[in-house]
Formats: structure tokens, sequence, C-alpha cells
């Protein structure tokens, strides 16, 4: 509608920019066919299987799914959880690097200020370290749930497998993130947890000398927790769900009803 | 009928010509027209131009395949054509069980012959007649075959054969929303549980005291509470070692029920439930009822001594 002065009020302008946008060439290159974010788009059948099938959501999901996998109460969504605390976990441990330095003199100082001086510092460090709790549990119960649903059976039996090493690494990650806080609490349980490794016979000696990077927990211990924390187990566990995922879908995607 | 994509057509022509020193246009026209009718409605499946496969199965009617589901086939014959000098690389047998079979162009009878029609169950290894004209034995010079069948697949070892029509329904919208809405939920969760509760930090690290108890993450306080009761050399081997990786590892090689369905696997449900309910009482029992010395404490009496919790359990 014109104003006084034969302008167009600022929403419509605004809107009329947005279709001259969706209509260019630089927003139609950026959108293959069929995706909801390009102009003219319509709910039709054929651009429903077009959103996935011609994006990166295709690298996750098929076009079509069993009926009945869609329903909560099937999985749970434990697995897809799973995933999405893992994301999360990466989203706030990034900023937490920010402030952090994994040196005996600095990490405990770092952790105290993030809390106390940087803004949603407190409030990061909690989702990461509550999440980090989270996912260890939502990962227990997702392999509880296949299990109750004897979804490890032909031919989902190397999934299962591919999922122990996903729950081994979700607890080595958890594990490793425990110390670095470098506080009584973090010390003493990684000594403890550490030492109970070390009861192994053989190799453990030597699993936890590797570990510590040496006898006992030391600053060593901390940079060596760190890298493992921060690098080593999220491009490892990275792998290890592309494989499981990948799995998902060859096996014939989530095994049948009961 | 089988289409014959003109350019492995005209490429093969050239190479008979080529062996055969004769003409191309006439091998062409050879092919073209002398052509045999091709066994039973076969569909050409896409293929690297090296290779023709044959593909026995009637064509899938099932609306559901997608994009994604490769048409049920039960035998794949592949074949190529190599002349003179082998440059393609043998492929390799898949298994053992199925080895490549190589069969010159002099062919026998069996692989001219039509194959048998395929029924559903285990697949024959059928071989196919190729759709091109098979050369006159006395035409090809000597060491040269025109013809070799490279392998013959059983399709159920490369592909997921979708034996029966599933009621599906589209990834978008259902699943994403679904999917969408989860990851609202537990975002939103877990920005008001660390609102609500504060991580804990200790005082600095400190190698000299020694916390009384000391305890594990929660996570390993099950294990502790064994090794509390058990030869170290024991629970820290056999229970986290052997039964936790391997023997999980090991659960679906040695459960060997087909079954899904609860009531034919009564057995197996138990022994998981015992498992849950032993390591979750082992884990509380760790967390919240032991105290000083890792001696068992009531933690209404005692209070908690875990420190991820002690600061926002209250039993008054
Ligand atoms: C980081 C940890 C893990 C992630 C992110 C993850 C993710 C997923 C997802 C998204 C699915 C699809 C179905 C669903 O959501 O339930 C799935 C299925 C599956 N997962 Fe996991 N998973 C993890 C750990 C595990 C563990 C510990 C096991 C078992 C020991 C396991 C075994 C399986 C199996 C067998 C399936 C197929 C289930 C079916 O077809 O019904 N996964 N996983």
């Amino acid at each position: 509608m014109a104003d006084g002065n034969g302008g167009l009020r600022l929403g419509e302008r605004i809107g009329e920019m947005a279709t001259r946008v969706r209509g260019g060439s630089v927003w139609e290159s950026m959108f293959r066919p069929g995706s909801p974010l390009k102009k003219g788009y319509s709910d039709s059948p054929r651009n429903r299987s077009y959103v996935i099938m011609n994006s990166v959501l295709y690298h996750l999901h098929p076009v079509k799914v069993k009926r009945h996998g869609v329903r909560l109460s099937y999985t749970l969504c434990l697995g897809g959880l799973s995933f999405f605390l893992f994301i999360l976990l990466t989203i706030t441990g990034i900023f937490l690097m920010f402030y952090y330095r994994p040196t005996a003199e600095a990490a405990y100082l770092d952790v105290e200020a993030l809390s106390t001086s940087v803004a949603f510092g407190s409030l990061v460090r909690n989702m990461h370290r509550w999440g980090a709790h989270l996912m260890v549990l939502t990962v227990f119960l997702h392999m509880s749930r296949v299990f109750y649903h004897g979804a490890y059976k032909p031919p989902r039996e190397f999934n299962w497998v591919v999922g122990v090493v996903l729950l081994l690494l979700t607890l080595l990650l958890s594990f490793t993130g425990y110390l670095l806080p470098w506080d009584q609490l973090a010390l003493w349980a990684v000594t403890v947890g550490t030492n109970m490794g070390g009861f192994t016979p053989i190799f453990g000696p030597g699993v936890k000398f590797a570990l510590l990077g040496g006898i006992e927990v030391t600053g060593n211990t901390l940079l060596r927790f760190y890298v493992l924390h921060v690098l080593f187990l999220p491009f490892v566990i990275v792998i290890f769900m592309a494989v499981h995922f990948w799995r998902v879908r060859k096996d014939g995607g989530i095994s049948g009803p009961l | 009928m089988v289409d014959i994509p003109e350019h492995l057509l005209q490429r093969s022509a050239e190479a008979r010509a080529k062996a055969l020193g004769v003409p191309v246009e006439q091998v062409l026209a050879e092919m073209r027209g002398e052509a045999p009718p091709a066994p039973s409605a076969p569909a050409e499946a896409p293929t690297p131009p090296e290779t023709a496969a044959v593909v026995e199965a009637p064509a899938p009617g099932d609306p559901d395949a997608t994009a994604e589901q490769t048409p049920a086939v039960e035998t794949k014959v592949v074949e190529t054509e190599v002349v003179g000098p082998v440059e393609t690389p043998e492929p390799e047998a898949p298994q053992g069980s199925l080895a490549p079979v190589a069969a010159p162009a002099e062919a026998s009878p069996e692989v001219a012959s039509p194959p048998s029609p395929v029924s559903g169950g285990d697949a024959p290894l059928a071989a196919s007649v190729s759709p091109r004209p098979v050369a006159q034995p006395e035409a090809i010079p000597e060491g040269v075959r025109t013809q070799r069948l490279l392998t013959v697949v059983k399709a159920r070892a490369i592909q997921q054969v979708k034996s029966s029509p599933a009621d599906k329904v589209n990834t978008w919208p259902h699943l994403m929303i679904a999917e969408f809405t989860a990851l609202l939920v537990m975002t939103g969760f877990l920005i008001i549980l660390s609102v609500i509760l504060q991580a804990p930090l200790l005082e600095l690290a400190n190698f000299n005291a020694t916390p009384n108890p000391s305890k594990a993450p929660w996570y390993f306080l099950g294990l502790q509470e064994l090794l509390s009761y058990y030869d170290p050399q024991i629970a820290g081997v056999i229970v986290p070692g052997i039964s936790g990786l391997v023997g999980f590892m090991a659960i679906p090689y040695i459960d060997r029920n087909p079954s899904t369905k609860p009531s034919d696997r009564k057995f197996a449900i138990l022994l998981f439930t015992f498992f849950l309910a032993g390591s979750a009482t082992l884990t509380m029992l760790g967390t919240l009822f032991r105290g000083p010395g890792f001696n068992f404490t009531y933690p209404w009496a005692d209070g908690i001594f875990f420190d991820d919790l002690k600061d926002w359990v209250d039993f008054g």
C-alpha cells in the first residue's frame, strides 16, 4: 500500500526484495531443483522426493523410510539424539576451546574464569558437561533399544559391532574430558579410572603408561587427554558414525516392526 | 528385446572388424541384421562401458522402488568383449564359491542355450547368451578370443533384494519433522538443565590431598563397585575386557535365533534385562551408597559422596 510519499511500506519493501532475491540467479545457483527454499516450491510427491534426493540430506536419509520407523515409539529417536548431542557437544566444545589452555598451571584458572567472567561461559560449560553425561546415557539406552528389538540380527550383526565401538569411544571421550578442568574431582576420578584399567594384565600397565604419559597423572597427562579429547577421539568417532549410518541404510533401513 | 547402446555396438564392431580383418561397416550390418532374439525380455542395466550386463528379471512393478532401490535382480551375468591383448583388468571373484568363468567364444552349447527361467529362492548360476552374434570359430585367428564370460554374480551377494513392498512414507516431511522436533526438545532440555544445575568445579588439583572416597566418573562406578568385591585381576580384566567388549561385540554371532519376536527370545531378553538391572544397581551402589573408604553408607543418613551430584541433591 502506498503511503503519502508514494513509497512502499517497509514490510512490503522487504517482501519485494525477498522475492527478487529468490528469483535471482545467485539464489537459484545455491539450491538444487526441488528445494523448498527455491522460488515456486510446491508440495508434490515429486518435490518431496527431491528435497532429500537433491540435497546433502541424501547422505543421511533415503527418500522413503518405513512407516513404523518414523513412529517415535519405535526407535525413541535414541540413535538420532545421540548424534544430535554429539553435534551440540562439538559446538559447545569449540566455544570452550577458545578459553582453555591445557597446562597444569592454566587449565583450572581458565575454567574458573570461564565460569565467572565470560559471557555465557558458565551456561556453555554446563551444557557441555551435562550434554556429555546425557550422551553416555542415550547411547547406552539406544543400545538397549536395539537389543530388545533384536535389531542386531542378520543382516545387522556388523552394525552392532560398530555400535559397541561407538559406545567405547563415547565413554573414552567422556572420560578424557573429565580430566580437563584440572580440579580435585578431575584428578582423582581419572586416577581411579586409569588404575582400574591398569589392572588388566599384560597390556594393562602399558596402556596406562601411554595414556597418562607417565606412571601417574601429571601435566603431561593433561595435554595427552586434551589432544585425545578434542582431536583424536572426535575424528575417530565421526568415521565410525559415518560407517554406522551408512550400514543402517544399506542393511535395509531400520529393522522391521516386531 | 535388448537395446544395445549405439556406442557399445560401434566399439565391439570395430574390435571384431580388426580381429577378423573385415570392414567395420560389414560387421556392424551383420550384427544389426543377424542378432538373435534376446532371451526372455531382459532389461539392460546401466553398466560401465567395458561391460554389458544382461539381467534376467521381470521389470520391477513396485511403485515404491525409488531411485535408490535397485530393481530386484536374481542373477546377473556380466560379459565383456575382449579382443587381442587383454587390456581390461581381470575382475576378482567376489567369493571363493563364485570363481570367474572364462568362456571362449567357441561357445559350448551350455553358454549358448537360453537361461532357464529363474524362480525365487536360491538363484542358480545361470549363464546367458550374449545379445551379440557369436563369431564363427574358424574365422577367429589363433589366440584371439572375442568374448569372455568374466564372472557370474549372484545378485544377493552384491545387493539387497527387496522381497516385498513395504509400507513407506516420504522422509520429507514425515521423518525430518520428527527428527527436528526431537532436536529442539533435546536442545531445550539441555539449556534448561544447564541454567538450573551448575557443573561442579572443586579446588585445584592437588596430588597430596587424596579425597576420601576417590570415585571414578559415574559410568565407571559400577566397575569400581565390582572391583571392591573381587580381586582386581578378575574385576579389572574379565568384566570390562572380556564380557564387556568382546562379549558385547559377539552377541549377534552367539544369538543365532533368527526371530525378533519377544515371545521367541525370552532367554535373550531375560539375560539382557539382568545385565541392565545389574549394571544399574552397581552404578547406583557405587554412586550413592559408598562413603569414606568406599564403605557402605546410606545417602539419606550420611550424605552423598559423589561430587557430580552432591551440590544439587539434598536430603535435607
Ligand atoms: C555414538 C553412538 C551412536 C550413535 C550416534 C548411533 C546412531 C544410530 C542411529 C541414528 C540409528 C538409526 C535408528 C535409531 O535412531 O535408533 C542407529 C541404529 C542402530 N544402532 Fe546405533 N548409534 C550409536 C551407538 C550404537 C551402539 C552402542 C550400538 C550397539 C551396541 C548400536 C547399534 C545399532 C544398530 C544395530 C542399529 C540398527 C537398528 C535398527 O535397524 O533398528 N549403535 N544408530
